[in-house]
């Protein structure tokens, strides 16, 4: 592998104008972006948006039909996957099932013609970095979905790759195992100080573990930042959408609520509930709307309901008295929870 | 829009939902009843005249009177040992072998092609072409062969116009594998057999091949193994399976044919030949059973070979 050391200008990864497309179906059209070494970046976006293929460009198993990736600095386009220093946790763990775990994580070293003893001493050490210790001898058949996904992890750390790239490892676990793995992975990239970039069409799990957000939209990424910016300001009426279905006050609602008439965005836990009698808060416009649906989320209620100029969803304290489908009710709108967003006011997406 | 209920009458109560309700609660019941025709067929026409038949290699045959001695003894199986009938083996097991490494040979390079590159026209394409020469007759296709190997015959003419005809010569006279012509010799046999049960050695590997995920090729080459490497330490170890299922097929179908080498080959006999014979005219029946039992105990060396080398490990 090439010498480590890169200067903190270089970029982990640099995409600029990078399109791939296959047949006339643009997976990539147009992407710039920039990874900085150490950064915890996630690709969001739904399936065919083109956050796989960006990823896979990266890796070396696509080829850009244009534009330019650098990987620390270095051109990349043109070379085969064997040469890049990057490697990646498959969405199907892609263990080999003839090989036992050892064998597995030791792959990538006997390539590079590592010793035999080394080499079982440095898969020994990757196993138990992620908790496997001494499950050596098994076969990926024999482990549970949580183990494998942990081999594939230890596999692809053990060649101290420059960059580890993720492809939706998180997939195919259970909430329980999938909330355990995202607290670990967080630290390991912690600890290693490594770039991980992770891909994913689970907002939750982008926003709690990334540094940054780039969020995928028909092969462009239409907004990147920081996992605070992208939930509390999306740019756009997709990201809104996508990432905590947030409400869209659309320009002649707006001026109903007594704002300037243009697009926001406005998450559903910035609206109150009132109570019948009560004074409407400051700062904030009160509407009069009915309840079309209630569903119980734990924590907090989320009510569908129709006020005169739009469909909205509210998400309120469950603990509060929930108020039954066809009951009218009262809705303080905090004049400071409209976001503006960029975009055409109607159409489009729904 | 209103959901009508509507008073539906319970279905009827017969005697095949009474049969149906006995079949749900026991599942083993069903099984034993799809089962029971095939298993008591097989069982007791097919593995009990086969036994039956195998059973004779304890006896042995009067030399004078040739009607058969039954009293048990090992004679006629150590007559298997005998340089002329021991000769036979080898010769069978020999062909057999070459047999095999030349479908695996041809096979692969097609199977991976199919598996791994062909597009659905061109893998309708590939089955096609797989599965045409099983269709037509089996004599015909020998008999075909024959005239392509004969020395007026395409092949011969073939090497000629490419200025080839000297390595021909050459080659038909090494002493084992030539002959007077490719039509009577071993070449000429094991090319037979090599066309006859290619489709036998494509299918399997091709299957075998189709399973590999395309993610574990990917992944080889993301640790970074070239695709040499990733060739040698996953592809092949993981179509080894499937190489081994065609192995079986063609070699035991080898062991066992006694037309090709009647039609083209040598004078000497081969161990289907030998049982055929054996059997007919000869009514040596004991030796005949005898013969049989050799292509059972070499396929069970074979498969127990192939375990050991690890084979099996990825299925």
């Amino acid at each position: 592998m090439h010498a480590p050391a890169p200067s903190a200008a270089v970029s982990a990864v640099r995409f600029a104008g990078v399109v791939r497309h296959f047949g006339s179906v643009k997976a990539v059209d147009g992407v710039d972006l920039s990874i900085a070494p150490g950064e915890f970046f996630a690709m969001l976006g739904p399936s065919g948006s083109g956050k796989t293929t960006c990823l896979r460009l990266i890796a070396g198993f696509e080829q850009p039909d244009g534009g330019h990736i650098e990987i620390f600095g270095e051109t990349v386009e043109g070379l085969p996957p064997y040469r890049r220093p990057v490697n990646t946790v498959f969405q199907d763990y892609a263990l080999f099932p003839h090989l036992s775990v050892g064998e597995n994580v030791a792959y990538g070293l006997k390539v590079r013609g590592v010793p035999r003893a080394e080499r079982e001493k440095l898969a020994r050490e990757a196993l138990a970095l992620v908790k496997l210790a001494g499950l050596e001898a098994r076969r990926p058949a024999q482990l549970s979905g949580g183990q494998r996904q942990r081999v594939a992890l230890a596999r692809a750390l053990v060649v101290r790759p420059k960059v580890l790239l993720l492809d939706e490892p998180l997939g195919a676990l259970d909430l329980k195992l999938r909330e355990e793995m995202q607290v670990e992975l967080k630290g390991l990239q912690r600890a290693l100080g490594l770039s991980f970039v992770f891909v994913t069409h689970d907002q939750g799990e982008a926003l709690s573990m990334a540094d940054r957000v780039a969020v995928f939209n028909e092969g462009r990424i239409v907004q990147v930042g920081p996992p605070e910016e992208v939930y509390e300001r999306p740019a756009t009426r997709f990201v809104a959408a996508f990432v905590g279905a947030a409400n869209v006050i659309e320009p002649d609602m707006a001026a109903v609520l007594g704002a300037v008439p243009r697009l926001y965005s406005l998450r559903p836990e910035k609206i109150a509930l009132l109570a019948h009698a009560a004074p409407a808060p400051a700062g904030a416009a009160v509407v009069e709307a009915v309840v079309v649906d209630v569903s119980y989320q734990g924590p907090v209620r989320r009510l569908a309901v129709r006020t005169p100029g739009a469909t909205l969803v509210a998400a309120v304290p469950a603990a509060q008295h929930a108020p039954a489908p066809g009951e009218t009710v009262r809705l303080a709108i905090p004049l400071a929870a409209l976001v503006p967003m960029e975009g055409e006011p109607k159409g489009g997406g729904a | 829009m209103s959901l009508v209920t509507l008073d539906l009458p319970a279905p009827r109560d017969g005697f095949a939902r009474r049969l149906s309700d006995a079949l749900m609660r026991r599942a083993s019941l069903i099984v034993l009843l799809l089962l029971a025709p095939p298993l008591l067929w097989l069982g007791i026409v097919y593995l009990g005249s086969l036994l039956v038949f195998l059973g004779q290699a304890i006896f042995s045959i009067d030399e004078f009177s040739g009607t058969i001695v039954r009293e048990p003894t090992t004679a006629t199986l150590l007559e298997l040992f005998r340089p002329a009938n021991f000769d036979i083996l080898m010769r069978t097991v020999g062909v057999a072998t070459a047999v095999t490494l030349l479908c695996a040979l041809i096979a692969f390079p097609i199977a991976y092609y199919a598996a791994r590159y062909a597009g659905p026209r061109a893998k309708a394409g590939f089955y096609l072409a797989v599965m045409m020469p099983l269709w037509s007759s089996y004599l015909v296709k020998v008999y075909g062969w024959k005239l392509l190997l004969a020395r007026e015959g395409a092949i011969s003419w073939f090497a000629g116009r490419l200025g080839l005809d000297g390595a021909l010569e050459a080659w038909l006279a090494l002493p084992l594998v030539g002959g007077p012509s490719l039509s009577v010799s071993y070449t000429g046999m094991v090319l037979t057999f090599t066309y006859l049960w290619l489709p036998f050695m494509i299918l399997p590997v091709q299957a075998a091949l189709e399973r590999v995920p395309a993610s574990l090729i990917e992944a080889a080459g993301d640790l970074g193994a070239s695709p040499g490497y990733t060739f040698r330490s996953v592809i092949l170890p993981l179509a080894m399976p499937g190489v081994v299922a065609g192995a079986v097929f063609t070699f035991s179908l080898t062991l066992g044919d006694y037309i090709v080498p009647q039609i083209i080959g040598t004078s000497a006999l081969v161990l289907g030949q030998a049982v055929y014979t054996l059997q007919g005219t000869a009514g040596n029946i004991p030796l005949a059973a005898a013969f049989s039992l050799v292509p059972i105990l070499v396929m069970a060396l074979f498969l127990t070979l192939a375990r050991r080398t690890g084979a099996f490990d990825a299925m």
